[in-house]
């Protein structure tokens, strides 16, 4: 999450050595732009000439936008950029509004109304995202292959919402947890259904922290390749698996990998920046703290 | 308008043994003013939450207005509850949280707007409306929270600890104003409040529990004159009554090698209880610094300005107890003093059971 943070303003802890703190503040800067500098360099290579981007590193080239044109022209047969793009969008978009309408009556029943053993449901719901996906890839594309969905968006949305679910409903579920019982008591007295409760009386309240899930899901659903590649490898495919179509056998195609990867992460980082301020309090409300 | 019966009610948490509160027979009258007092753990908010329907009635029942409300939902029991921390809506303005109820009763928006408003006139709240709780002081969340219970006419108030987020001086004024509308409206209200002052200057009528159990319900004069047994004789009280396991002085409960002034109708009662085992209580104010009685050594002198409280040691049953005697507000007395107490006025007496021995 580094990079929608923003590093408060160097101040020395009182007391603190002033030296101490410069060499604290040097050494941060450093240790940031070594994080750094490998996006820094895949931007770069991403507006190099394949022959400059292949040879030694340099700074020192002539910057074109011919690589971006060529990743994103259609290639008659191939996964397109025009139709991954559109394929992600969708299928990110259906996948979290899938979650949010799930993980929210969850969050509710598991904060609000606690049932007997909720810990040991909750800690199911998470157990979930212990198993390797690799180890269960196999069973899943044996179902996806007879209920008819290889190569189809709709078996990414379902996965994608199975992926993201628990997440929601654990970070949904403490961001709940926080809103003071008194508040949905009043609204009982007050004659709220659990409807209007939820609707007028928490989701105010807890809509950084339902805006931070969301994105949340829409950056791990924009983002997720294994099962894209393994069950809908084609044209249906996704913007993670249409950066990996750049590969070339034969020929230089650094640059022009790395023009398709700045592509796939803009929209991704956009998000991020634009919702920095909520996401942040949305994050520091809750869970991940 | 409404009567408020409690019947028998219980309430026994899950996992735990002891009822919270524990068979509650209390009856309150429409328009009454009942505060419902005791020390933390009492069951006070657990028995005003049974009222509500926040709470499962575990046993009897629960009657507003002769119909039973023991198992209907908050909703369809026509109360407004005031919370100690008022749970305003945050995202609402101070109109939109005054008409919320209203609203979930589709009450038209033309007669939404003129209740609010008149609710707002009374409580003075008429320009702050538009604003969202946040941008409240302290004193106005309380009046608002009070806004949104009047705003719905209901048939009982329900108070939890309305006052204990003030701070003092706040607390005192909005007391008699909160008794002041109380008493206007003459809507039936149970108030919840640890604290026995407030109580006191509040209840029509006071109850007090312990560890889920009424002590005692009565007007505050009659809690104060005749506490109906040890617990209320040392809750009720500022500063708390002097209260003595006795001695046995000549054949009479003492304190400290004197005999108390007892009547013969308490000294037949207390006939066949070991006397070293009955209670003895005083309240300041019943004691004065004379040539006889009680002799001590003055600790402590509290001036108050009307009035001062001298904290006397003395030796009772071989240890070193404290007796407070109220004085009048330029004491003679100084740290250090030998005093002798007298006792000038009523006394309390506990027998062996804890409950008064009334004469």
């Amino acid at each position: 999450m580094a990079i929608f943070t923003r590093a408060p303003k160097a101040e020395p802890i009182l007391g603190q050595n002033r030296a101490v703190a410069m060499v604290l503040g040097v050494l941060t800067w450093i240790i940031g732009l070594l994080f750094f500098f490998p996006l820094f360099w895949l931007v770069v290579n991403g507006f190099k000439e394949e022959s400059v981007a292949s040879s030694s590193p340099t700074l020192n080239f002539d910057p074109t936008l011919d690589r971006f044109s060529e990743v994103t022209e259609d290639s008659g047969g191939l996964l397109s950029f025009t139709e991954a793009f559109g394929n992600s969008f969708w299928i990110v978009l259906i996948s979290t509004v899938l979650v949010m309408v799930l993980a929210i009556p969850a969050a509710y029943a598991l904060a609000i109304r606690p049932m007997r053993k909720w810990r040991d449901i909750l800690f199911f719901f998470i157990s979930t995202k212990f198993l390797p996906i690799v180890g269960i890839i196999m069973p899943i594309w044996i179902i996806a292959r007879d209920l008819d969905l290889l190569g189809t968006r709709t078996v990414l949305v379902v996965l994608y919402t199975a992926m993201n679910l628990p997440l929601a409903v654990w970070m949904l579920r403490s961001f709940f947890a926080e809103v003071p019982k008194e508040l949905i008591e009043a609204s009982q007295i007050d004659g709220c259904s659990l409807l209007g409760q939820i609707r007028q009386v928490i989701l105010p309240i807890v809509a950084p922290g339902v805006a931070a899930t969301a994105l949340l899901c829409v950056i791990f659903a924009w983002n997720e390749f294994f099962f894209a590649i393994q069950l809908n490898p084609t044209g249906a495919s996704t913007i993670p698996v249409w950066v990996n179509s750049q590969q070339k056998f034969q020929g230089q195609f650094l640059a022009g990998l790395s023009a398709a990867s700045v592509l796939a992460t803009l929209p991704v980082v956009l998000a991020g920046w634009v919702a920095q301020k909520r996401m942040i309090r949305g994050l520091a409300m809750g869970a991940i703290k | 308008m409404a009567e408020v019966r409690y019947q028998e009610a219980s309430r026994i948490y899950p996992g735990t043994e002891e009822p919270a509160v524990n068979q509650l027979n209390l009856d309150i009258g429409d328009g009454e003013l009942l505060v419902l007092v005791g020390p933390s753990g009492s069951g006070k908010s657990t028995a005003l939450r049974m009222l509500a329907g926040l709470e499962t009635v575990n046993m009897g029942s629960i009657w507003i207005n002769e119909v039973d409300v023991t198992l209907k939902p908050p909703q369809d029991r026509d109360i407004a509850m005031v919370f100690q921390n008022y749970a305003l809506y945050p995202s609402m303005t101070v109109g939109d949280n005054m008409g919320f109820a209203l609203k979930q009763q589709k009450v038209p928006k033309a007669e939404r707007a003129e209740r609010v408003a008149e609710a707002a006139r009374i409580l003075d709240l008429t320009e702050y409306l538009d604003r969202k709780p946040k941008n409240l002081s302290g004193g106005q969340r309380q009046r608002v929270a009070m806004g949104r219970a009047i705003v719905r006419q209901p048939q009982v108030f329900l108070m939890d600890e309305p006052l204990s987020n003030l701070d003092a001086k706040l607390r005192v004024q909005t007391r008699t104003e909160l008794a002041d509308l109380q008493a206007r409206l003459g809507v039936t209200t149970v108030y919840v409040t640890h604290d026995q002052v407030e109580a006191m200057t509040m209840g029509h009528r006071v109850a007090v529990l312990n560890f889920g159990v009424l002590q005692q319900v009565d007007a505050p004069k009659t809690l104060y004159a005749a506490p109906a047994n040890k617990f209320v004789a040392g809750f009720i009280g500022s500063p708390a009554m002097n209260l003595f396991d006795a001695e046995n002085v000549d054949g009479k409960p003492g304190i400290a090698g004197v005999a108390v002034p007892i009547n013969d109708a308490v000294a037949a009662a207390l006939k066949g209880q070991s006397l070293d085992k009955v209670s003895v209580g005083v309240r300041p104010e019943h004691l004065t610094l004379g040539t006889a009685g009680i002799e001590g050594e003055v600790t402590v002198v509290e001036e108050l300005g009307s009035e001062s409280f001298v904290h006397v040691r003395t030796d009772h049953r071989g240890e070193a107890t404290n007796i407070v005697v109220r004085d009048r507000g330029e004491t003679q007395t100084a740290r250090g003093d030998r005093v002798k107490i007298d006792f000038d006025g009523p006394l309390h007496v506990f027998g062996e059971d804890g409950q008064r021995v009334t004469a």
